[in-house]
């Protein structure tokens, strides 16, 4: 009898934290669905049964004056290189670390080791003032690289845990073979690697698709390349009283996140398992 | 092929130098001629006048194919050469490029910046550390670190805690998979999205309007007059804190609750033999055999918590004293374009992670790589 009262108490408890953990975004959901008279006039839990429900928010918010239509757009091109291209990078370090020799290896690897954690306001001011010098800033070419130099150390960590792993027989049947690093490393370390590349790649994606930070200080305020996060903020800034725009807003920045996460779960977790500390 | 010629390569001065030249120019070859090609495709399209999709998706096929297409080169390039030479620069054609962008974009700009914290606003006169004790009398940065204490301590200790005390119970529940997904899934929202989401619930309206914030709304249902949450200091600061607990505890739930998959049943269930009870099981058998991994959780979102900068932003812009350290630094360096004071927080906020830098130093001393 006890036992099935503990379950049960362990049960509710656990219902309990589901529905506190959800209806804050719940709250939020709904109310990107409201007029604005409605969502001021009762709070969202009563919306049903009332009408009021419209879905010219996100027309509004998309492709209104708040321009998230454009930031959308601006947010994909800022992340699927700064993603990829920090990968590509630290692959090739990751295996230059682990499988070939060269002076001032182990230097170097505990220099990557040691910038893991370094908070990258450390960089701001030196690297807007190069690209002040060279007007680079405000393009994405400065956000792309800024977000590969930040991201490097953590990619090329995690790569090598993963790559320096694989069994040494392979590497050395390859060069047997007469296979140069270079092929060796394209044709049989890259593909072997996919699950380290695969998690890595999820982490720096919602890294950067989320971020703010780098964005507000390598963009700037030019509209035109504004990612969806920068927009938000200027909506909560100049209309943080207009919730059909900032819930519709908010909704349409989480929407893809929140589509990848659920459905490569597994490979975001076994990169946090892998070594989960960024600077 | 007149490397061959010679009877075991001398490493003289001579040949040392131009090894060492050989290595820094290939490292540095793949970044700059990259950047150079990106650029310069970068002005075309900028130019060109195109279509915003056309020009994100030539951006994207550039930006990656160019970086690929170079390491293609810097190797074509590096085969060419004499063996001998070859196995000295090859290294540096995959190595190189990595440790010249973190050079870059992390090493140096750390060293120009604990330089310019000693320098005036404008980065002319050298000040000594006049920036550093700005950074501990003046009163608004005094609230700031008193906040990023706050963020610290409650941040660290109520997401780990909890996440530790989910993990445990979620294992032990029927719906566990849903419960887990759900309590993670904030992990996905940007700290600036769940700023929006959780402004909503703590939104406020003077008394007699309908309250359409979820927490006010909660205090009406119960007689009692709504709060204004953000605007009354330490109070604002923790219920900004509350958005991170809620972004993290799924974090901490899934490392913790892979850990716990770890600890072996046989030891659990010696110890329910010689009759600890559940609580006592947890405590002295579960917890220490984890400690390690609640150990690096903690770590983890600490150095989070020092580096907070989003959600006081997209809450409360700083107002209403919840500024913090990364909040003033910005502020300083970009918006008042005070370098010098903006460069001396940025020390700090490192100062606040060496501890973590040479743990995880230690850790890897003897390691072997």
């Amino acid at each position: 009898m006890k036992i099935t009262w503990s379950r049960v108490a362990i049960n509710l408890t656990v219902l309990t934290l589901i529905i506190i953990w959800t209806l804050p975004t719940l709250g939020l959901f709904i109310t990107s669905f409201r007029t604005k008279e409605a969502i001021s006039a009762t709070g969202w839990w009563a919306a049903f049964g009332q009408g009021g429900f419209t879905l010219d928010n996100y027309n509004e918010v998309l492709f209104g004056g708040e321009g998230m239509a454009t930031a959308f757009l601006n947010t994909l091109a800022v992340t699927v290189p700064a993603v990829v291209i920090p990968i590509l990078i630290a692959a090739f370090a990751a295996y230059g670390f682990a499988w070939l020799d060269f002076p001032g290896r182990r230097f170097m690897f505990i220099t990557v080791v040691g910038l893991l954690v370094v908070p990258l306001q450390i960089a701001l001011i030196p690297v807007l003032t190069a690209y002040l010098a060279i007007d680079l800033n405000g393009t994405f070419l400065a956000i792309w690289l800024a977000h590969a130099g930040f991201g490097l150390a953590l990619a090329t960590y995690l790569l090598y845990n993963y790559i320096s792993q694989l069994p040494k027989d392979l590497i050395e049947s390859a060069a047997l073979d007469g296979a140069s690093h270079f092929t060796t490393f394209t044709r049989l370390i890259l593909p072997l690697s996919v699950p380290a590349l695969a998690a890595f790649a999820i982490f720096q994606f919602l890294w950067v698709w989320n971020d703010y930070l780098v964005a507000t200080t390598f963009l700037g305020l030019n509209a035109d390349v504004q990612v969806m996060t920068q927009r938000l903020v200027s909506i909560t800034g100049s209309r943080g009283q207009d919730w059909q725009l900032l819930t519709s807003g908010a909704f349409v920045s989480m929407l893809v996140p929140v589509l990848v996460f659920l459905g490569l779960q597994r490979y975001f977790i076994r990169g946090l398992l892998a070594g989960s500390v960024k600077g | 092929m007149q490397e061959a010629d010679t009877p075991a390569p001398t490493r003289g001065l001579g040949q040392a130098l131009a090894t060492n030249v050989g290595r820094v120019v290939v490292s540095i070859f793949v970044p700059i001629v990259a950047f150079i090609v990106l650029w310069v495709g970068f002005l075309f399209l900028r130019d060109s006048g195109a279509d915003k999709l056309v020009i994100v998706a030539v951006a994207i096929v550039w930006g990656i194919g160019g970086v690929a297409l170079l390491y293609v080169v810097a190797n074509w390039l590096t085969e060419k050469l004499p063996d001998v030479w070859q196995r000295r620069i090859l290294p540096f054609v995959f190595v190189g490029p990595a440790i010249a962008i973190l050079a870059f974009y992390l090493l140096i700009p750390a060293v120009i910046t604990a330089w310019e914290s000693l320098l005036d606003a404008n980065g002319a006169g050298f000040v000594g550390l006049d920036n550093y004790v700005y950074a501990f009398t003046n009163p608004d940065m005094l609230v700031a670190i008193r906040n990023n204490i706050l963020w610290l301590v409650l941040g660290t200790l109520v997401s780990t805690g909890l996440g530790l005390a989910i993990a445990v119970l979620v294992e032990r529940s029927r719906i566990n998979r849903l419960a887990k997904t759900l309590i993670f899934l904030p992990m996905a929202i940007s700290f600036v999205g769940a700023s929006v989401i959780w402004r909503f619930v703590f939104s406020y309206q003077p008394e007699g309007q309908p309250q359409i914030g979820l927490l006010n709304a909660i205090l009406g249902a119960f007689g009692i007059a709504p709060v204004s949450w953000l605007t009354g200091s330490p109070l604002n600061t923790i219920l900004l804190v509350v958005i991170l607990i809620w972004g993290q505890t799924g974090f901490a739930m899934v490392i913790i609750g892979a850990a716990l998959k770890g600890v072996p049943d046989e030891m659990l269930e010696a110890g329910r033999i010689d009759g600890a009870n559940e609580w006592q099981v947890f405590r002295r058998l579960i917890v220490p055999t984890i400690w390690p991994t609640i150990v690096t959780v903690a770590t983890t979102i600490a150095i989070l918590t020092l580096k907070v900068y989003d959600i006081v932003i997209a809450m409360t812009s700083g107002n209403f004293n919840t500024n913090v350290i990364a909040t003033l630094m910005w502020d300083q360096a970009f918006k008042f374009f005070d370098q010098g004071r903006g460069a001396a927080l940025a020390i700090i906020l490192l100062i606040g992670v060496t501890p973590v830098i040479w743990y995880n130093l230690r850790q890897f001393r003897g390691r072997a790589i």
